[in-house]
């Protein structure tokens, strides 16, 4: 089923989405609508045009797939299902996200990942084809950020502050060079076999997803940033 | 020796005639403060480690017990207590933070005891509360601008979603994990019996109270932990905490030894894992993304559950809250600094922030000036101690109060103030299996209905007393209030005028 959201505010588009009963639905001329398939559950959306914030939030299993760029805070506190921007997204994607898997193409902005976490046999996963601005999984608390720096022209294709009050999880770098600034929470090395053995099936659908080659974007030297203790700030206090 | 060695605070005093050396003091005091010598064949005491919990005293059979404050002493110094200086040994021996438990015990001023309340005399005639029908249901939520009609000229149901209560009192937030299953299973049959609420806090929902979803708000904090989509539609309103009052402006962290079991399972974290709440939402930098958190819940939620947004009661919170109250949240929660926390940085709990009563004025004040009064209804905490509190509150522009110290006093907790070290006594601000199961559920339960039905039979004596009738009647009605001891800018800000005008 095809809905042209042309004429839609959010509140009316949300609703035309959730009372339309439909597996599938393509949603076309999106022009910024917030809040598209928060919560849902089931299904597939094929977005054309620019969905607004919050994107996907508390998405519970859904499929959600945008053929354009995405704004800001892109699958917050998601749950499980899938988000693939064939373009670029604004800041927070993944803010606090507990499971299921975001793929983007393109760029993302600030705050990326922030506050991941993983759970028993949910593992939420971010990967971004570009680069990502800083505080990339600022408080990282479980799951994989993987930022492939595809077309960045930097050394290494994150911003400033990545990994600020990682707790858990892993934050796998396609490049050669650190990032300038790393806290002292987090531990880097270059990634051996075993560690791109982790990323290996996020790649294979992250290149299966785009169209794109994955011995080329293997072919390359890759970091891995993990919390160097799950407590970073046991030692902070003191009662009194 | 040791610079930092002193006296301590506390002094277990025994009645030797009295004590039986029954051994009970032994196994129930988890501080390891009594012990029994075989080889003195006496019982022994060590002083150093008592938190002054009175469990003890307590349970002892014979009454042989109690706790005194030792009277070893700095030499008097009206600028330099015992405290201050304490503090500043402990944080020269270890360069940490110092983090504190319960709220502000600090001698600050406390309004609620400068401000009295009205009662009819001659006209106007008092009302019997056994006798007459009063009305303390209270309904929570954004209220519509103006009435809507259809083509027939009927009245069309615009009403924002609601929670109804029966009693003006809600309990606040209190995550599973900073207190026990045991006082989340009291404070939720106690909220069904009572016809209120209870607050899940920002640790989860743990399965067992999934079923009393009428009864439950369930809190989503910066560190969004626990929430999922049915945990969403778990409440009958949901809260955004923004900001709490024993530490308005930081986030929160329950350290990953206390995130043991079903606290993992809840949280949705995996255990050991330190459990970081951020002081920022990171997605919200201004009102209009706090707009956008809230709708995102009123979309996840079908717009059926009113949303709360809880925040401290700060400098500029007169403005903070007009902002809210433009967000399309339905409540707003104002929490003052003498609010409860299970820890906070003792410079933060005690030194940020501003008294509930005056917050609470000037927010009710500026939503009325500016015409959003109807749009919020609103909650006041932070040190809400007995009925009185309830009534001022009421009348200074709350909707209702939240009550969390208050009810866990209810449950048996002592105010020794040593949440933090998963040991207490009580039950309460533990996950020790041995020590939750002290807390009876079914007692915990009795007694805060016993508290809350209690205080409601004060709180409609008094509004029978000044010939109101319904909360909503006394709601923001501040002639019913007079200071005493106040100088004019707090009655100013306060809104109220000083005894005898």
């Amino acid at each position: 089923m095809n809905i042209d959201a042309f004429a839609f505010d959010f509140q009316e588009l949300n609703k035309e989405i959730k009372s339309s009963g439909q597996e599938e639905l393509n949603i076309d001329n999106c022009m910024g609508q917030r809040y598209i398939g928060c919560g849902l559950s089931r299904g597939s959306l094929r977005i054309r045009g620019v969905p607004g914030n919050a994107l996907g939030a508390y998405l519970n299993g859904a499929d959600i797939t945008v053929h354009g760029n995405a704004q800001d805070s892109v699958g917050d506190t998601m749950n499980e299902g899938k988000i693939s921007i064939h373009g670029s997204c604004g800041d927070t994607p993944g803010y606090a996200m507990r499971g299921g898997k975001i793929f983007i193409r393109g760029n993302a902005g600030y705050r990326a990942g922030i506050h991941m976490k993983s759970y028993r046999d949910k593992c939420p996963v971010m990967v971004i084809g570009g680069s990502a601005g800083s505080f990339l999984g600022e408080y990282q608390a479980g799951g994989r950020i993987i930022v492939l720096g595809l077309g960045s022209d930097q050394p290494c294709p994150v911003g400033y502050f990545c990994g600020t009050g990682m707790h858990g999880g892993k934050i796998f770098l396609r490049c050669g060079q650190l990032p300038a600034s790393l806290p002292d929470q987090v531990n880097a090395k270059l990634a051996d076999d075993v560690d791109l053995q982790e990323i290996e099936e996020d790649i294979r659908q992250f290149c299966a997803e785009f169209d794109l080659d994955r011995e080329t974007i293997l072919d390359h030297p890759f970091h891995v940033l993990t919390p160097n203790t799950k407590n970073p700030y046991r030692q902070l206090y003191v009662h009194c | 020796m040791q610079i930092d060695y002193f006296y301590p605070e506390y002094e277990v005093v025994r009645n030797k005639e009295k004590c039986t050396r029954c051994g009970l003091c032994v196994s129930q005091c988890s501080n390891h403060v009594h012990s029994y010598s075989e080889e003195h064949r006496r019982m022994i005491t060590d002083d150093a480690k008592c938190v002054n919990c009175h469990r003890c005293v307590c349970v002892c059979p014979v009454g042989a017990l109690k706790i005194t404050g030792s009277n070893h002493q700095f030499k008097h110094n009206a600028n330099w207590s015992r405290r201050t200086i304490m503090e500043i040994y402990s944080q020269a021996e270890t360069g940490g933070v110092l983090l504190s438990s319960m709220g502000n015990p600090k001698d600050m001023p406390v309004y609620w005891d400068k401000i009295l309340i009205n009662a009819s005399q001659v006209t106007n005639p008092s009302i019997d509360p056994l006798r007459e029908p009063m009305e303390t249901k209270v309904f929570l939520g954004s209220k519509p601008a103006s009435i809507e009609r259809d083509e027939n000229g009927r009245i069309r149901n615009n009403l924002p979603p609601h929670i109804a209560l029966d009693v003006p009192i809600l309990f606040s937030a209190m995550s599973y994990g900073s207190i026990s299953l045991n006082a989340h299973a009291s404070l939720v049959h106690a909220a069904v019996d009572l016809g209120t609420c209870y607050n899940s806090g920002e640790g989860g929902l743990h399965d067992d109270f999934y079923r009393y979803s009428a009864n439950t708000i369930i809190q989503v904090a910066s560190g969004r932990f626990g929430v999922h989509k049915e945990y969403l539609e778990a409440g009958a309103a949901i809260e955004i905490k923004m900001g709490q009052g024993a530490k308005p402006g930081i986030g929160g962290h329950l350290p990953g030894n206390k995130i043991v079991g079903e606290i993992s399972k809840t949280r949705m974290i995996p255990e050991g894992s330190d459990a970081i709440s951020p002081a920022p939402h990171h997605d919200i930098y201004s009102i209009e993304d706090l707009r956008q958190l809230v709708y995102s819940l009123k979309e996840a939620t079908g717009y059926k559950k009113p949303i709360i947004v809880k925040v401290a009661a700060v400098h500029n919170i007169a403005s903070i809250a007009s902002g809210i109250a433009r967000s399309g949240a339905d409540i707003i929660a104002l929490d003052g600094f003498r609010g409860g926390t299970g820890a906070a940085p003792t410079r933060i709990r005690d030194n940020v922030g501003i008294p509930i009563e005056l917050a609470l004025a000037s927010v009710d004040e500026r939503l009325r000036q500016e015409g959003i009064r109807g749009n919020v209804s609103l909650i006041a905490g932070g040190s809400i101690r007995n009925s009185a509190d309830v009534v001022k509150a009421l009348a200074l522009g709350a909707d209702a109060v939240y009550i969390a110290t208050g009810a866990l006093v209810a449950l048996g907790c002592h105010l020794c103030r040593g949440c933090h070290s998963g040991t207490c006594n009580w039950g309460i601000a533990t996950q020790d299996p041995a020590l939750v199961s002290r807390l009876d559920p079914e007692e915990g339960r009795r007694r805060l209905v016993n508290l809350v039905s209690a205080w409601t039979h004060e709180i409609k004596e008094m509004m029978g007393g000044m010939g109101i009738n319904s909360i909503e009647a006394l709601t923001g009605n501040r002639l019913m209030l007079r200071g005493v001891g106040l100088n004019a800018k707090e009655l100013e800000v306060l809104g109220i005028m000083h005894a005898g005008e």
